[in-house]
Parts: structure tokens; C-alpha cells; sequence
């Protein structure tokens, strides 16, 4: 088969199993759309800006494990492309990037929409590939998917000229069965001995605690985490980006911890004495001041990722290693070792946590009078059954929606957690719609970060995914708001977000179905009204209380056992 | 904290386009103190040698070598102050060589053992190698006043005993 360089990037698609292309096209890219459209296979999602079809590619990776795919034009396509780059940077994403790139014998000489992709894109990328020929192209994506995909995932860039992409030139085409790379050599299993230890330590603990992170659905391990979470019994955390791996409602499942986590949670680390965790990486939004954390506790990290062991918190007993592997192995030792913690112990470290819990740190006062936003994730919850696919932006509404929105499956709940990038939570959501086009899916939002990505109402409206838009709208950065109000004496610096747009009409005016809630007794009817909607994408606008803040809270300085609670809530504490 | 060390990372590098700006890019992303930086070709024309010194405690270079093998383009490195190694630099060096300054210049050259590679009615070139302690040594020697023009090597080194950093 004799293809030309845009016909075997499409064709490689195929032999990927690549389903959706996420695009735009622009000049550099022109021949590789010509062979887009002369097949059916590869379906291409034209978006409205190029970050949009990087979050989309990240929202379908996200809620199916399979990696996103992305094709943007040279210049302002790549660059418009970076910051949906890093967010899946920093959240481990699998994603493969091509960026169409000048002429070859242009490149250096400012050319009309060139920039060094390459340079750009550099410190956000797992890694990056310039292609330097048409028989380069194959070997190369069959390598940037590999490397995209495996070890720790995380996005990959190809950079093409357009040269190499022109259709006079073909050449036989084949695709590369086997990646080797010398140079890349991803970890599998845990080392056996380190396993040993950390079961040592872990089956002698008094209060012991399970931290879990995203890193646990990345690695589809979530059967291996409910296993060894039942059988030892211990008290269960998770990261915002962990969320879901082990379920919300389940006995040993405690609440998320760090700066929004619960009281319970983040007091159990505090006074732990041996944590396990698991895939996650001690983030500053989880330790707080890490000169305060776990002063007491013997630190066992699994991580498939070397660099992220012992980066912040010294880990004592670092098992480096694909956690399934890792989890699965801990499993078949428990089951064949008689040693168990002491019950009394155990239960003694249970009445301690539950007293925490007693707290109740996620209370809030309830209104008759204005839509208080956690109402409407708890309604949201019930509504669907707690089954929903919910992707957020970022601020008070994401922290509310990991609060108030239990989680009890993998791949459910899908948030920029690393990067923070308002305007991910709208293309990310037709992204997962895309890959499971009869689920429910959320986007939890607000008036704020719903306006950083909203051209992709169009891209909905072309492609028919009705998702469900939930923008909590209190007019205000309300996270930036909260802070302000706590820290610098209720200046509200540019926070106040004047001159909104009427988001009914505004949904209407692109063909969706547009809802305004305005007092807390229309919620549910609302909520239920718009999920019976099937073939609609709705985007229902609720005003909700906008001195709403987000309890509790570990302020900046202070360490798990110094949270701020709400006002009306553990003052008892 | 333990004490800040100086630190000598070698590393072979995949011999590709952007693959020092990846190492480069590292070191100036994460904060990461750099000293000096070779790179040359070796023996293997598909890989490359660089030699990195830097300076911080344990943990700074723990991160620092995890993060250069996390690069995709790092076949393998090794921190060569962990164990018995050889350093070089080499400088080149133009000095003022007139009057009577033209003997002692002369006489130092031949202390420390380099070599003057180009002569002038009014200057020297010298070619001196050694650690780098000697290299400053010998600019010291000289004195500031003396010293027309200074180009170093960077250092390079190299394990003792009989195994290699190699594929």
C-alpha cells in the first residue's frame, strides 16, 4: 500500500483504533484534512478553538482510559493547543497532539504561522517528536502513542512539516508492530521485598490510613484497591483527582483530604502512625504545610513514577511500580499471612475517626430563600442516581461537586486538579458524551469559568451532545472571592464578574435548551426536567447564595490538624 | 538539611535534535543549579555525551537524577562523585607577555604544566588541563590584569576501574 504522508497519519489513526479526532484545520494541516475527509473511520469533531479539542480529547480519555487525539494547524493552532496541553500534563492524560508545522525549508525563517511547537510545548509534554521525514511519520506516532499511553501517561506532541505531508510524495506504507526504545523503559512490577516491608509496616500499624490518588484510576486498579481496602479494614482517603476508585459510599471511604477535604480526613493523616499511599503524589493542595504533615506516620508510596517519590514527603518504604501490579501482589501476601492488626486497635482508631466525623464538616445552613449551590450538587446526586459522568471547571463549584457529588466508580468524575484550568469543565463533557453517549453527564460550572471555553455550545450543537450544564452562578470568581474574603479583608479585587450574559438566551441562540433557577423550591423539578430532556443539551442556570464559601479549609501555613470550619458547623472542636 | 555537595552527572543522551535543550530546559524549569555543561558525540554516533555539575543537598539531586532518567531522550546517567572518578577541564587562556612579565609567565606555564600553543611580540595563548581547582589556580597565578581573554572547557569526567556508562 503506497500512501502519501497525510494518508498514513490517518491510516495510523486507524491502526491505533483511534475513534475521534479532536480538530481544527489551518494551512499547515490542509493535506492531512484532505485525507480526513476522504474516509469515514476516524471521525472528526470540528471544535471552535483549539484548547477545546485538547480538553475534549482529555474528557474522552479521561472517562474510557483510551488515549485522546488531537490535530491542530502551526502558529496560533499549537499555540491555542498548549494550555489544554498542560492540563493534561499535570494530570497524567494520555493524549497524542499533532501540530501541523510550515514547509521544512521555511522552518527558522518566521515564517507566516510558524512557531517552534517543539520549544513551546517542551516543558508540558511527557514528551515531543519532530518528524523529519514522510517515512518518519509512522515509526513516529506508532512511538508517541506508546510512550503516551504507558508508564506514567501523559500528553505527546508530533510536530509535522507540511512538506512531508503532500500528496505526490507516497510511500510504502507499514505500521511498526513493536516499539522499542532504549531510552524509554516504562517500570511493571513492584519490588518484592519493598512489598514485604511495607506489609510489615502496615500490618503493625495502630492508625493506619489508605491515601489513594488518581494514579490508582490511571492504573485500573480500583478492584485491587476495594480488595486490600476490605480485607484490612483501615481507614480510607482520596485526592480530588483519586475520586471514585474506591467508592464514595463505601464503609471505609472517609472523604477527600487536603485543603477542601473532610475534617475526619485529614485529621486521621495527622495523627496516623503508618499511611499507605497509593498513586498519589503529595500535591501542596493535599499536604498543606509540609513541614506539619503526617508528624507521626511511616510513609509507604506506590508510584509508578519514580520522580514523584520522596519530591515533597520522604517516603519510607518507596515501592516503585505499576500500582495493579503493586496492589495486586499486597492482595496474594494478605491472603497467605496470618498476621492481622489487633481488632480492639483497629476499632479503637475507628471510634476515634468517626468522632471527627462527628463534626460533620461538609454541614451547611440550609435556605428557603436562595439556592445554596452544595443543594444543588446533592440534588444533582439523587436526580441521577449518583451515577452520572460529572466534569467540573475550577473554583468553589468543582470543590462543592467533589464535596457533595459521591462518587462510586472509576472514571466518573473528571476535573483539571493539577493545572486548574478554568474553562476545562464544557469540552471536557463532550468529550465524555462522545464516549458514552447514553450516560448522563454534568458539567458542574460556574458563571466564570463556563465564559473561558463557551464557543463550544456551537461544537454541541453540530454534533448533537446533549449534556447538562449546571452553572452555579453567584457572579462572582467565587474561590478568589472567598480568599479575598478571608485574607485580605473583604477587598474584592476585580472577583465581582459584571455584565454577564442572559445564559438562556444565550443557550437558546445555539440551538440548546436554556433554564434559569432562581429559589431553591424549583431545584430538583428543574434538575429533573432537563436530565428527562434525552436529546437536549440544557444549560440551566441556577442563582445561588454569593457569600457561599467552601468548608472546611486548610489555609495557607497550616498543617491538616489546623482546618478552618464553618462557621455554624464544629465549633464544638 | 544536609550540606549542599557539588555534584558531577554524566549522561548519554540520545544524539537527536532538541535533546540538550530538554536536559538545558529541565535544569532551568525546576530551579536546579547548573554550573557547567558539556556535550559531544561519542564513540556511538547515535548517542551523545553530556557532563553536568551542579551543586545541592541529597534530596535536590535524588530529584535531579529521577528527573533527567525521566527523560524520554536519557538512555542512562551516573552522579560520578558518588564514587572514585577522574575530572578534567580545559582552558584556554591569552595573557599579556611583555617586559619581564614575559619569563614568569613563561615559568608558571611550565609549573603547571601546559603548554603555550601561540605566540605574539605581546602575548601567549596557554593550553591548561586539570581540575578545575588548577584552572583557578593558574588564572590566580597570573592575575586579573595579565589575563586578555579566558575560554573553559567545562569539566568532563570519567569513572575509575574497568566498567563504562555505556549502552
Amino acid at each position: 500500500m503506497e500512501l502519501s504522508g497525510g494518508e498514513i497519519i490517518i491510516q495510523a489513526l486507524k491502526d491505533e483504533g483511534v475513534e475521534y479526532l479532536f480538530g481544527y484545520p489551518g494551512g499547515a494541516v490542509l493535506h492531512i484534512y484532505d485525507a480526513v475527509f476522504r474516509q469515514n473511520d476516524v471521525k472528526h469533531i470540528l471544535v471552535r478553538h483549539e484548547q477545546g479539542a485538547t480538553h475534549m480529547a482529555d474528557g474522552y480519555s479521561r472517562a474510557t482510559g483510551k488515549p485522546g487525539v488531537v490535530l491542530v494547524t502551526s502558529g496560533p493552532g499549537a499555540t491555542n493547543a498548549v494550555t489544554g496541553i498542560a492540563t493534561a500534563h499535570l494530570d497524567s492524560i494520555p493524549l497524542v497532539v499533532i501540530t501541523g508545522q510550515v514547509t521544512s525549508k521555511y522552518i527558522g525563517t518566521d515564517a507566516f504561522q510558524e512557531v517552534d511547537a517543539i520549544g513551546c510545548t517542551r516543558p508540558c509534554v511527557k514528551h515531543n517528536f519532530m518528524v523529519q521525514s514522510v517515512e518518519d511519520i509512522a515509526p513516529v506516532l506508532r512511538k508517541a502513542f506508546y510512550v503516551a499511553t504507558t508508564g506514567r501517561p501523559g500528553p505527546v506532541v508530533v510536530d509535522i512539516p507540511k512538506d512531508f505531508t503532500a500528496p505526490n510524495v507516497k510511500i510504502p506504507y507499514a505500521y511498526p508492530k513493536e516499539v522499542s526504545m532504549r531510552s524509554y523503559n516504562p517500570v511493571a512490577g513492584g519490588h518484592s521485598g519493598q512489598v514485604r516491608k511495607a506489609l510489615d509496616l502496615l500490618l503493625a500499624a495502630r492508625r493506619p490510613v489508605i491515601y489513594t490518588g488518581g494514579g490508582v484510576l490511571m492504573g485500573e486498579a480500583s478492584a485491587e484497591l476495594r480488595d486490600l481496602a476490605g480485607t484490612l479494614g483501615y481507614p480510607l482517603t482520596s485526592t480530588l483527582m483519586g475520586l471514585g476508585a474506591y467508592p464514595s459510599s463505601g464503609e471505609h471511604f472517609i472523604g477527600m483530604l487536603g485543603m477542601h477535604g473532610t475534617y475526619e480526613a485529614n485529621m486521621a493523616m495527622h495523627q496516623a502512625d503508618v499511611v499507605l499511599a497509593v498513586g498519589a503524589r503529595f500535591d501542596d493542595r493535599v499536604t498543606g504545610e509540609t513541614d506539619q504533615f503526617c508528624p507521626s506516620a511511616k510513609i509507604i508510596h506506590i508510584d509508578i513514577d519514580p520522580a514523584s517519590i520522596s519530591k515533597t514527603i520522604t517516603a519510607h518504604v518507596p515501592i516503585v511500580g505499576d500500582v495493579k501490579k503493586v496492589l495486586t501482589s499486597m492482595n496474594e501476601l494478605i491472603a497467605s499471612d496470618e498476621r492481622r492488626v489487633d481488632a480492639g486497635e483497629l476499632k479503637a482508631w475507628w471510634d476515634q475517626v468517626n468522632e471527627w466525623r462527628g463534626v460533620n464538616s461538609l454541614g451547611y445552613d440550609s435556605s428557603d430563600d436562595v439556592i445554596k449551590p452544595q443543594y444543588v450538587i446533592q440534588k444533582l446526586w439523587e436526580v441521577t442516581g449518583g451515577d452520572a459522568y460529572v466534569t467540573s471547571d475550577v473554583g468553589q463549584h468543582q470543590m462543592w461537586a467533589a464535596q457533595y457529588y459521591g462518587f462510586d466508580e472509576p472514571r466518573r468524575w473528571i476535573n483539571s486538579g493539577g493545572l486548574g484550568t478554568m474553562g476545562f469543565g464544557l469540552p471536557s463533557a463532550l468529550g465524555v458524551k462522545l464516549a458514552h453517549p447514553d450516560a448522563d453527564v454534568a458539567c458542574i460550572t460556574g458563571e466564570a469559568s463556563v465564559q473561558m471555553c463557551l464557543q463550544e455550545l456551537s461544537t454541541a450543537s453540530q454534533y448533537n451532545l446533549p449534556v447538562k450544564v449546571i452553572n452555579l452562578n453567584n457572579r462572582y470568581l467565587g474561590m478568589v472571592r472567598q480568599w479575598q474574603e478571608f485574607q485580605y479583608n473583604g477587598r474584592y479585587s476585580n472577583s465581582y464578574v459584571d455584565a454577564l450574559p442572559d445564559f438562556v438566551k444565550l443557550a437558546e441562540s445555539y440551538g440548546h435548551v436554556g433554564m434559569k433557577i432562581e429559589k431553591p423550591a424549583d431545584v430538583e423539578g428543574a434538575l429533573r426536567e432537563a436530565l428527562a430532556a434525552k436529546n437536549r443539551l440544557v444549560f440551566m442556570d441556577f442563582i445561588t447564595d454569593e457569600t457561599e464559601n467552601v468548608y472546611p479549609m486548610i489555609e495557607a501555613g497550616k498543617g491538616h490538624h489546623q482546618m478552618r470550619l464553618h462557621p455554624n458547623y464544629g465549633a464544638a472542636v | 538539611m544536609n550540606r549542599e555537595g557539588r555534584h558531577i552527572i554524566s549522561v548519554l543522551l540520545e544524539n537527536e535534535s532538541g535533546a540538550l535543550s530538554r536536559v538545558a530546559g529541565l535544569f532551568s524549569m525546576r530551579g536546579y543549579n547548573i554550573e557547567s555543561l558539556t556535550v559531544a558525540p561519542t564513540n556511538d554516533p547515535t548517542l551523545s555525551r553530556t557532563t553536568l555539575v551542579t551543586r545541592g543537598d541529597d534530596r535536590t539531586i535524588e530529584q535531579i537524577t529521577k528527573q533527567l532518567n525521566k527523560l524520554v531522550d536519557v538512555v542512562r546517567l551516573t552522579d560520578l562523585t558518588e564514587a572514585s572518578h577522574v575530572e578534567r577541564e580545559m582552558m584556554l587562556i591569552k595573557v599579556r607577555a611583555t617586559g619581564v612579565d614575559r619569563e614568569e609567565v613563561k615559568r608558571l606555564t611550565d609549573i603547571f604544566r601546559s603548554k603555550i600553543i601561540d605566540v605574539t611580540d605581546s602575548s601567549y595563548i596557554i593550553e591548561l588541563t586539570g581540575d578545575s581547582e588548577k584552572l583557578d589556580a593558574f588564572m590566580a597565578s597570573v592575575g586579573d590584569d595579565n589575563i586578555l581573554e579566558v575560554v573553559r572547557s567545562g569539566v568532563t569526567g570519567i569513572a575509575r576501574g574497568d566498567k563504562g556508562l555505556k549502552v
